[in-house]
């Protein structure tokens, strides 16, 4: 075994002592658990200390279609560059948090864990991939645990929460099949280098032609398959459902993670594969951007529930994904992928957050929450902190990448970028409204007997905010191993 | 005929056959004899023996070059062969779900009949896998039809049981008629039955009336080969045919019998209409005959995948349900048919192979599900996690596998017929993408089954019944079923490799 199978697979190791202990054993259910998602964690830590990631490649062989030994092969390859490595050690971050967070699970602990640790190993492998095929595998691997998680242990409308996400990521990966199948079909392989090289060239030298029109088709199936998972509006009414009605630790990964792979598809595949493309593409990926912006921000000021509120700012902080990916320079597309790192940072410190709340008042309504100062300073605090960081306060991560995206943009479109930057404002607008209404509103209930944040819920509060001031401060500790990645994408788009 | 000509053919061709003839009509006869009270769940296991002994033989057979016995009305080549495996396997399966089959009532009487008549069954769809005329070609199609008539209707005293048998009789003898009057008209154009022989007079029938003919006859065959298929035109016998027939003859239906049809679609199709040739005058203008209706059939294959999944969502009655999916599946496999590329033969064989271990699989957790209650109600599977979680997760794999998940065997098989349905070239991109289109929607009643089983809690008076009873030859249809399903999900090339080496593409599949 090499150390990146290892690194993807560990969680199996959990998912199989977890299948041989009782389900009555609440407790160490909930450690095994825990300490599963540790071995990522400590390898990918170990990764991201290293220099030279290539000595992690793996090769070996597969799946292979039709008698020709050298076309349509599947390997089995993983490997990581500057980009994906990052996504990994926020993977394994994250899902060691969510586990922790997973206390809150009232019910059937030894499926939940079993199914949470199934989608790990999805999430990793998503982002280890070396080819098309193996990388959808992994999508879709962490589709069906998330399906479940959704289902049972989520809210009042679970089913209909997990049919939504179902169907919808169905689709999007269904449109992304169609890619891979054309790419590979047509040209006998799935590696993603391999590809981009193939693609690079105008009738390059494959089984079948694969024309400039065919390509621009290619790219834009592509733009609204990863369009449905990041998600770009109008194709987001199931991420709402899912934020609402999912338990809160699987939403720190949804948020946190799974959203991601539509930035990181985007970036990976979209620019990696068709540069050409997607440079003509360009101004209509800022254009989304900023229509998620203004469209997230606008409709997070109504919302009652805070669940709905940071499901609206999901949308509209994936809008600034778009507008760094849009502005096609060097400082938009480092805006872009701090962005996704720093939102699911922040994402999921919020939904922790909501979490702990929703353990303690059963509800997370704005209004119901009021006053909580007095109650729980706190979490309060935090839920503040949290907040500034959303909004981008100077000194904290969503300062670093809104202020790199928008200088990206300006510099191309400036137009668009000053419509966008309504959007800053409205963000600030809707977050201190709903944090201020939660933590110094009208006491909307009484708090004797409410304990305050507590022993363990403190690892991933203060874990998470460390990080994100980190970044905030000191933000070469992401851009210096995105150089290399950085210098490839841009190498492809033509410097 | 001698006995010296009838001595030197090589029998040794069709042991297979002998072996499952041979168990078939000394059951049947001891059974005529057999004392009232014996139990004739002994022919069962008998049955099974002789299929395992005949699949033994099968493999042994394997490595040879391609015999041709009883002037050419024989063949066993690397596609009977490939295709035979299929279906032996199949009726393994589906014999041993009908070992543990045990209805309420309507099949005391029956019993014996009930395991012979699926081996004659398997009979007729060897034989036409094997068939080099087509009058042996439709010998097996309608040994095999004529089991399965009195298969469907086997629970004599169950209503809809007969309802299904009779509705099936009705149905197949139209389609029989159909598929008897396109092949008249072949016979007509070449003068012979002999599919080598006419591979030698088609190409020359170039003249546009013969092409018209020839037009009439394809459409006639293929409308009523759709029969067998259980896809468009003819597909709408399945849902109460399904439903009404024993569980495992329902298996045996979808798995062997829709097997069997496409070895006589491919068989009629490339070798008669394959070798002729459309196009009046020179050389450059003639383009293959079958390449000409590929658009035909990509409508079928279309119609197919949407009348399938689209009204298997809207079904209560799981082997209703079933019945559309398999539908469903039969265009899916069709899209492989249409796209004719050099996938053809691997998609298609491994896909139906994949399709038989799932399928055979969800049949065996319906059937234990529904025996005993009668109630076919997709609220059976409610609570079947808490009632029995190893059931449940056999059940979640299978139903994956159909749904086409990464990790199963049916993902694989799906691939496989995306990489030739777009590689060709003009590449199939509406038919690809509906097929796509379609399996999402599919997600819908598949996962509808998964939320009864792991969401909701169980019915009140199924919660006391208590532990499902697993008899011994579902579990073991049920854990092959499984391991297979994963496995070749996993690593699909144990199959593949043994399909390259063993029938490297067919080579031998004309001459």
């Amino acid at each position: 075994m090499s150390f990146l199978s290892i690194l993807v697979f560990s969680p199996l190791l959990g998912i199989l002592v977890l299948a041989l202990l009782p389900k009555t054993q609440e407790s160490l259910i909930k450690l095994v658990g825990f300490l599963a998602t540790l071995p990522a964690l400590v390898l990918a830590l170990i990764a991201f200390g290293t220099e030279d990631l290539t000595k992690y490649d793996v090769v070996k062989e597969w799946i292979h279609f039709g008698s020709d030994a050298s076309l349509y092969a599947i390997d089995y390859e993983l490997g990581l560059n500057g980009f994906s490595l990052i996504l990994i050690v926020l993977t394994a971050i994250v899902s060691t948090l969510a586990a922790i967070a997973s206390i809150h699970i009232k019910k059937e602990w030894k499926g939940y864990f079993m199914l949470f640790l199934l989608l790990e190993i999805g999430m990793l492998g998503v982002f280890a991939a070396q080819n098309l095929v193996l990388f959808f595998i992994f999508f879709e691997i962490t589709m069906i645990p998330m399906f479940f998680l959704i289902g049972k242990w989520g809210y009042f409308e679970k089913e209909k929460g997990a049919y939504s996400y179902l169907i919808y990521n169905g689709l999007g990966s269904a449109i992304l099949l169609i890619v891979i199948m054309v790419l590979f079909a047509r040209t006998g392989t799935a590696n993603i280098s391999d590809l981009a090289q193939l693609m690079a060239v105008e009738d390059a030298n494959t089984p079948s032609p694969i024309s400039e029109s065919l390509k621009m088709g290619l790219a834009i199936a592509l733009l609204i398959a990863f369009g449905v998972k990041l998600p770009i509006f109008p194709l987001h009414t199931w991420m709402l459902r899912v934020h609402v009605q999912a338990p809160p630790s699987v939403v720190m990964i949804h948020s946190g993670i799974l959203l991601k792979i539509g930035a990181f598809g985007l970036i990976r595949f979209g620019f990696g594969i068709f540069p050409e493309q997607f440079k003509s593409l360009a101004l209509l990926l800022a254009i989304l951007g900023v229509v998620n912006l203004l469209y997230g921000a606008f409709l997070a000021f109504i919302q009652t529930d805070f669940k709905m509120v940071l499901a609206y700012s999901s949308i509209s902080h994936m809008g600034i994904v778009l507008i760094g990916l849009g502005a096609l320079n060097e400082a938009g597309i480092q805006g872009a992928i701090f962005q996704v790192v720093s939102h699911g940072l922040i994402s999921a410190l919020l939904f922790f957050l909501v979490g702990v709340f929703y353990e303690r008042f059963q509800t997370s309504t704005i209004a119901n929450l009021g006053g909580m100062a007095k109650g729980m300073p706190l979490a309060s605090g935090f839920l503040l902190a949290g907040a500034l960081a959303s909004l981008g306060l100077p000194g904290m991560s969503g300062f670093v990448s809104e202020f790199m995206a928008f200088l990206g943009l300006f510099e191309v479109h400036p137009v668009v970028a000053a419509i966008g930057c309504i959007g800053i404002i409205m963000t600030a607008v809707y977050l201190l409204r709903a944090v201020l209404g939660m933590t110094y509103g009208k006491a909307g209930r009484e708090f004797a007997g409410i304990t305050d944040i507590k022993s363990v819920e403190f690892v991933p509060v203060l874990v998470l905010l460390a990080l994100i001031v980190l970044i905030g401060v000191y933000p070469s500790v992401l851009s210096e191993p995105l150089q290399a990645t950085l210098e490839t994408i841009m190498l492809g788009l033509g410097g | 005929m001698d006995v010296d000509t009838l001595l030197s053919f090589e029998w040794g061709a069709m042991a297979p056959e002998f072996i499952i003839l041979g168990v078939a009509t000394i059951l049947s006869i001891v059974d005529l004899f057999a004392p009232k009270h014996l139990d004739r769940k002994i022919f069962g296991w008998i049955g099974f023996a002789g299929i395992l002994l005949a699949l033994a033989s099968l493999i042994n057979l394997v490595g040879l070059e391609p015999i041709s016995i009883l002037y050419d009305t024989f063949r066993l080549d690397g596609f009977a062969k490939a295709f035979k495996i299929l279906l032996l396997i199949g009726a393994a399966l589906v014999m041993l779900l009908a070992l543990s089959y045990k209805p309420k009532e309507g099949m005391e009487e029956y019993k014996g009949e009930f395991y012979y008549l699926l081996l004659a069954g398997l009979l007729g769809a060897m034989m036409m896998a094997s068939s080099g005329d087509l009058i042996t070609l439709f010998v097996g199609l309608e040994l095999l039809s004529l089991s399965s008539y009195i298969l469907a209707g086997i629970r004599k005293k169950h209503l809809p049981s007969n309802e299904s048998a009779m509705k099936y009789v009705v149905n197949g003898g139209i389609a029989t008629a159909f598929t008897l009057f396109g092949m008249s008209y072949v016979y007509g154009l070449t003068g012979t039955t002999n599919l080598i022989e006419m591979t030698n007079v088609l190409p020359t029938l170039a003249n546009a009336q013969y092409i018209y003919i020839l037009g009439i006859a394809f459409f006639m065959i293929f409308v009523g080969l759709s029969f067998k298929l259980a896809t468009a035109p003819f597909h709408m016998w399945a849902p109460d045919v399904y439903q009404g027939a024993p569980t495992p003859v329902t298996a045996f239906l979808s798995v062997v019998s829709k097997t069997a049809g496409f070895v006589i679609l491919i068989r009629i199709l490339l070798t008669v209409f394959g070798n002729a040739f459309a196009g009046n005058s020179g050389v450059a203008k003639m383009t293959n005959f079958l390449v000409g209706m590929q658009d035909y059939i990509a409508v079928l294959a279309a119609a197919t995948m949407i009348i399938g999944n689209v009204v298997a969502l809207r079904q209560r009655n799981i082997k209703r349900m079933f019945a559309y999916s398999s539908i469903a599946h039969a265009g899916y496999l069709l899209v492989a048919v249409t796209a004719m590329s050099s996938f053809m033969y691997d998609a298609l064989w491994f896909y139906l192979g994949a399709y038989l271990f799932m399928n055979v699989g969800a049949f065996a957790v319906i059937q234990l599900l529904t025996q005993h209650t009668d109630n076919e109600d997709i609220g059976a599977f409610a609570g079947l996690y808490k009632r029995a979680p190893w059931l449940a997760l056999a059940m979640g794999v299978f139903i994956l596998s159909l749904a086409g998940i990464p990790g199963t065997a049916g993902f694989i098989g799906k691939l496989n017929i995306f990489i030739g349905a777009l590689a060709s070239d003009p590449a199939h991109y509406v038919l690809a993408s509906i097929m796509i289109a379609t399996t999402v929607i599919s997600y819908f009643y598949y996962f509808g089954i998964l939320t009864q089983m792991f969401f909701r809690p169980a019915a009140a008076e199924e919660a006391d019944g208590g532990k499902i009873r697993m008899p011994i030859g579902l579990g073991v249809a049920l854990v092959i079923c499984v391991v297979a399903t994963i496995v070749f999900g996993l690593f699909p090339n144990i199959a593949l490799d043994f399909f390259h080496t063993n029938f490297e593409g067919f080579s031998d599949f004309l001459q």
